[in-house]
């Protein structure tokens, strides 16, 4: 049933338009800060090889690739999650699924897997280009490994985020509106904060993707971003049981 | 003696639904069996969305027990829905999506094994005439095409009992025609519960009517047996050179009169006597140019009326 309704959501976002639209456009965006970045490279290579320890190509051009995707999505996630749950509402769909023999959980699981899925496969197109530069050089799978999974359970706090706000109301745009200031907010606390110690350095999911991004694993940041997805799944299974009881 | 035997599909008792500190639905139970076609009338603002959401499991009421099948929707609700099919008043359609593949969806979200589903889909196309369509994307649909798919994923996975949210409402007047003798055909093989603010189309399809006002059945009986307070004794004439309006009133048997228009009037009468031919026979020598005499059919306001005085009539009885 879960697979069902995400696939449900994949065929309908691959059905419309302007995903095809949105999905060129963002490619484009990719491979200009590509080159841009290999274009950095070569400028700054000739310094670089004066180290003792250079960074390699794959530090200087991926890292900062993945790091500028990751914002990309905090800012894209939210025009696809505003869909989920507020717009069916807003369309009266939505009685179909809160009819049929399903439960919250599965509603809410089939919605976020779906579009999990759909961000995961628009954001993988980008290191199919940094592949391209196997041709020239050494690259550094682990890195763009331990990036690719952080991307991806990055994506996952950001669909879950905006998948919950767009259950709490039945307009897409204030959905699309209020997850954007939720995920902006909390990145926003978390590099304008400058003691090193602060709280504000923890909650947000995109700081807890700065060591992904830097080739290091570590378990409390895979932790905090598996617990920000659950927590954020389980808000959204709540609130649809609640909207079945006080309508 | 064989109704008595027939299963009960749908069984509801004391629903009571509040919204902030107003009571919607107060305290109503209702009974559906096997192959029985439900009407439940009411104005808009009566309660009858609330309890078809309530019915269908969308929404769960404050007070009361709902069982499908006998189970209970409330305690079981995955299992109880399986049983059920809804058509809210604005069919959940995904417009991206063609009639097939959203069919095929709405079945297989009902359980139908992905082989059953090919045989389900065209019973139900066969069933709400969609055969021609099925390649098209809903969006481009016409309204009652899409009101007939709206009906064919309720049906689809054949449910014993099927709750329609006003049906034919926005619909043409052949569309509608089209849509009542599908409900029809569906009360051969499933109880249907269908809600609307049409006396007519309670008359035309369903065996047993239940009346809503303000949150409570006030009335609950056969349809043959409601038809009683939906008649009325009068009718509207249109007379090409009507004469003067006591000259009308002067004719036995009407009680009273009224100009709608120069040339329209509305005549009442008594219950046994008919003035009609008497009029007729006079339009001829007085040459009033009789063009149209219409019989009065009453209006839900007017059923209200009569069911209430009725009703508070016979307490007075009883007291």
């Amino acid at each position: 049933m879960i697979r069902l309704l995400a696939m449900r959501e994949l065929r309908s976002l691959f059905l419309m338009p302007s995903t095809w639209f949105v999905i060129a456009a963002l490619q484009l965006v990719f491979a200009w800060f590509f080159l841009a970045q290999v274009d950095t490279f070569l400028q700054i290579q000739p310094q670089l090889a004066q180290l003792a320890n250079p960074p390699r190509v794959t530090a200087t051009v991926s890292s900062a690739l993945f790091n500028t995707v990751a914002i990309l999505l905090m800012i894209l996630t939210p025009m696809f999650t505003m869909r989920l749950i507020a717009e069916e509402r807003h369309n009266q769909t939505f009685a179909l699924l809160l009819a049929a023999p399903l439960s919250d959980a599965q509603i809410v699981l089939g919605k976020f897997i779906g579009t999990v899925v759909f961000l995961s496969l628009l954001a993988s197109l980008m290191p199919l280009m940094l592949c391209t530069l196997a041709i020239g050089t050494d690259l550094d799978h682990g890195l763009i490994l331990s990036n690719l999974l952080g991307l991806i359970l990055l994506v996952a706090c950001y669909v879950a985020l905006g998948l919950y706000v767009s259950s709490i109301t039945s307009q897409p745009i204030i959905a699309a509106i209020g997850a954007l200031a939720t995920l902006v907010g909390l990145w926003l606390a978390d590099t304008t904060t400058s003691a090193e110690d602060s709280l504000w350095h923890s909650i947000s999911p995109l700081g807890h993707y700065q060591n992904l991004n830097a080739g290091l694993i570590d378990s409390s940041d895979l932790a905090f971003l598996f617990l920000f997805t659950t927590a954020f799944l389980q808000l959204t299974m709540r609130r649809l049981s609640n909207s079945r009881r006080y309508g | 003696m064989s109704n008595d035997t027939q299963q009960v599909t749908l069984s509801a008792s004391q629903l009571t639904r509040r919204f902030g500190g107003k009571t919607i639905v107060h305290d109503l139970s209702l009974t559906l069996k096997h192959g029985e076609i439900l009407g439940l009338l009411g104005h808009n603002g009566a309660g009858k969305s609330t309890t078809m959401q309530m019915l269908s499991g969308c929404l769960l009421p404050n007070h009361g027990e709902i069982s499908i099948c006998s189970i209970n929707l409330l305690r079981q609700p995955t299992l109880a829905k399986k049983h059920i099919g809804y058509l809210p008043e604005t069919p959940p359609l995904y417009r991206e999506l063609s009639v097939n593949d959203y069919l095929i969806f709405v079945a297989r979200l009902h359980g139908i094994k992905a082989n059953a589903t090919t045989t389900a889909l065209d019973q139900a196309k066969q069933r709400c005439g969609l055969d021609t369509v099925g390649k098209k994307i809903i969006g481009t649909l016409s309204k009652g095409y899409q009101q007939r798919v709206g009906i064919a994923q309720a049906i689809i996975h054949s449910p014993t009992v099927i709750i329609l949210d006003e049906p034919t409402v926005g619909l043409d007047p052949a569309q509608i025609r089209e849509i009542r003798t599908l409900i029809r055909e569906l009360g051969d093989s499933s109880s249907v519960i269908l809600s609307t603010h049409l006396l007519s189309e309670v008359q035309s399809i369903c065996n047993r009517v239940e009346i809503m006002r303000q949150g409570k059945i006030i009335y609950s009986d056969t349809s043959e047996n409601m038809q009683q307070y939906g008649s009325v004794s009068g009718f509207t004439i249109s007379l090409g050179n009507p004469p003067l309006l006591h000259e009308l009133q002067s004719i036995s048997g009407i009680t009273d009169i009224e100009q709608i228009s120069a040339t329209q009037f509305r005549v009442m009468h008594t219950s046994d006597h008919n003035p009609s031919d008497t009029l007729i026979s006079l339009s001829g020598e007085r040459n009033w140019r009789l063009e149209q005499l219409t019989p009065l059919q009453a209006t839900l306001e007017e059923v209200y009326v009569k069911i209430t005085a009725s009703e508070n009539a016979s307490d007075g009885k009883t007291k």
